[in-house]
């Protein structure tokens, strides 16, 4: 799905990601751990291709396909998808208006979909507008589940949300990411685990979403070099014990 | 009444070559003053198909659906006019002038006659314009739509419109100030007189049409009394050379309520220099002066003034621009102007370009940086802001869609 070689990237005169090599295969879901300005939004804005993030070597290739220069709504229509952690304010733009602009046929079933995230209330609000952080990422994850990629970034879904959001908003996730265990009549849930194709990179910082997603793969990613990689729990107790101290070891 | 006719006449003809404050200086004998008279249209819908589209996209429906009563002036004809609610009237004001007497007391109360040559010339040359009055205690269920039309090639078309909304009344009323899509030149000159009576309300959208070449000098104040609320929303999309108006309202008893909204666009070539003016006169009035405007090369001057004369006021002017072109002008003037202690005037101006983060924000949905803008831009230009009813808005919206394919 996404095959990340040697990528050094600069923002502004800063080198912020330093020979990045990572893989993401279909179906699975990795987690990014770090701490603040270790690169890790870098990363994901790098991959969705922002404006600022100027990759100095290396290259991107997602399913196939080299994307290292493709513009940002061209890797989008290709299937990848971002969740903003501070998503700019749209004013007059309302959330309805801009959920059915995600959608890639702009058929979207707009009410289901709020309706799945409580939020229906906000519909008429102009987008990201005086949203509180819980607010955000439901605003973030309703556009997600709008144009339906297929690979998820996810940068910190649990940053500022409260406590009864954050099942929801794991529940969501797990949607997005066919993860969601549940009763169908035509498939078992082994059969559609093993054709699953979703795949994720979610950036946390305090490992917390762990307890409502199931992940495969953990990396911790340290002053713009990944160091380690593993099984999530495991790292994530890890770095709870002994801090990202314990990672520099490994950079060095 | 004769005498004070007369008076102001002599005022008109002293100030007939007058420059105007603010604006370029016309040249009004370049105009056609004469022209033949057009006869009267029953049926709005027998207008030609190009004459309904330039009406729809002034927010004047020639089928009438959903208005209360119509006028329609074409060049120096009022062409068609009929009301259908009880305790409306809707004529030609040198009718009503003629009808009756004391409509002559509403005659340049609001704005001096003397103003400027436009003014005089107004006073001097004027043919018709639209006399409205809701009658007191009268709500009007749906809008009333009045249309001033252009037809005539190189044409002055000087207007004097007098809107009166009796004590506890509530009057809607819609605009179109279009030029007939052969017109490419012409002036207009429309001087609009708002009376607000004691607990009425007014809301007023005007949308203007014009063509490439085409002046525009409106002349229009407001009188609103005790608990009155008057709302002015104002659109201008389309190119225009020339156009300068900086409407006036006096909020004159306690209470009293303003609202001014502005959304334009200056495409290259075009010329706006719009601006709106309150006079906070009484105690616990309020004042709002909202614009937005962008510049697709053009130049937007956006004026705003707003004097609190008395304790106990509130104003707020608001003004966003933004400039889509690398090359066009966006003057933001707001002036606040407190003469007591005990105002409370503010104001908030932003002039820019759009943010790279909201356009890559939506790219990263899959949006190409063209549909991106439009929908920013489109947000930007929201007439939620005109706190209109919600037909009304629909309609609106409409106007604005059919406009932005062919401005951006």
């Amino acid at each position: 799905m996404l095959k990340v070689e040697n990528l050094w990237v600069n923002l502004g005169d800063k080198e912020v990601l330093k020979g990045i090599n990572l893989e993401i295969k279909p179906g699975e879901v990795h987690i990014l751990f770090g701490p603040n300005g270790s690169g890790k939004t870098s990363l994901l804005m790098t991959l969705m291709g922002f404006s600022g993030y100027q990759v100095t070597k290396g290259t991107i290739i997602f399913k196939g396909k080299d994307i290292t220069k493709l513009g940002i709504d061209e890797r989008a229509r290709l299937g990848l998808g971002m969740s903003f952690q501070r998503p700019p304010t749209i004013k007059g733009l309302k959330t309805r208006q801009m959920v059915a602009l995600c959608s890639p046929t702009k058929e979207v079933p707009l009410v289901e979909l709020a309706a799945r995230l409580k939020f229906q209330d906000f519909l008429e609000r102009d987008l990201n507008a005086g949203f509180s952080g819980g607010e955000l990422k439901r605003s973030e994850l309703l556009q997600l589940l709008a144009q339906n990629p297929d690979l998820v970034l996810l940068d910190e879904p649990e940053s500022g949300v409260d406590l009864e959001s954050i099942v929801l908003i794991g529940d969501v996730i797990n949607e997005l990411l066919e993860r969601e265990p549940s009763r169908n009549k035509e498939k078992s849930f082994r059969e559609r685990r093993s054709k699953r194709a979703k795949a994720g990179l979610l950036i946390t910082h305090t490992g917390y979403i762990l307890n409502y997603i199931d992940a495969d793969i953990g990396h911790v990613l340290f002053d713009g070099v990944l160091s380690c990689h593993g099984n999530p729990r495991e790292t994530l107790k890890c770095i709870q014990k002994m801090g990202y101290e314990e990672c520099l070891r490994c950079v060095v | 009444m004769k005498r004070a006719r007369e008076e102001k006449l002599q005022k008109a003809q002293e100030a007939a070559a007058k420059s105007a404050v603010i604006g370029e200086d016309l040249d009004l004998e370049k105009f056609i003053h004469e022209v033949p008279a057009r006869p009267y249209v029953k049926d709005l819908s027998t207008l030609t198909a190009a004459e309904k589209k330039q009406l729809l996209a002034s927010g004047v429906d020639p089928a009438g659906i959903e208005r209360t009563g119509s006028f329609l002036q074409m060049d120096h004809s009022v062409v068609h006019y009929d009301v259908q609610q009880e305790g409306l009237e809707i004529m030609s004001t040198a009718e009503a002038r003629e009808k009756y007497d004391w409509v002559e007391d509403y005659y340049w109360r609001a704005v001096a006659v003397d103003t400027d040559k436009y003014t005089a010339r107004a006073e001097l040359h004027q043919e018709h314009g639209y006399f409205i009055r809701a009658l007191p205690g009268v709500k009007t269920a749906f809008p009333l739509q009045a249309c001033l039309f252009t037809a005539q090639e190189g044409l002055a078309q000087e207007v004097h419109n007098i809107i009166i909304a009796e004590e506890g009344s509530e009057l809607h009323i819609i605009t179109g100030c279009v030029a007939s899509h052969e017109v490419k030149s012409g002036l207009h000159i429309g001087i609009s007189e708002f009376y607000v009576k004691k607990g009425a309300k007014l809301s007023f959208t005007m949308i203007h049409n014009w063509a490439e070449e085409f002046a525009v000098r409106p002349r229009s104040a407001t009188i609103v009394e005790e608990e009155g609320v008057f709302l002015s929303n104002y659109i201008c999309l389309r190119p225009v050379k020339s156009l300068q108006m900086y409407p006036t309202t006096y909020l004159t008893g306690p209470k009293a309520i303003a609202r001014y909204n502005t959304i334009m666009v200056a495409t290259p070539g075009s010329l706006l220099d719009v601006g709106s003016r309150v006079f906070l006169r009484a105690p616990e009035t309020k004042a709002e002066l909202i614009a937005r405007t962008i510049t697709t090369g053009g130049d937007a001057i956006n004026r705003g003034h707003i004097v609190g004369e008395v304790p106990e006021v509130k104003g707020h002017l608001e003004c966003h621009g933004l400039i889509l072109a690398p090359k066009g002008l966006i003057y933001a003037v707001p002036e606040l102007e407190g003469r007591v202690a005990g105002v409370d005037l503010s104001h908030e101006a932003a002039v820019g370009k759009i943010a790279q983060e909201e356009i890559e924000y939506l790219m990263a949905r899959g949006l190409k940086e063209s549909e991106a803008t439009a929908a920013i831009v489109r947000g930007f230009l929201n007439v939620d802001i005109m706190g209109l009813p919600k037909e009304l808005k629909a309609e609106l919206d409409k106007v604005i869609a059919a406009s932005e394919k062919e401005v951006f």
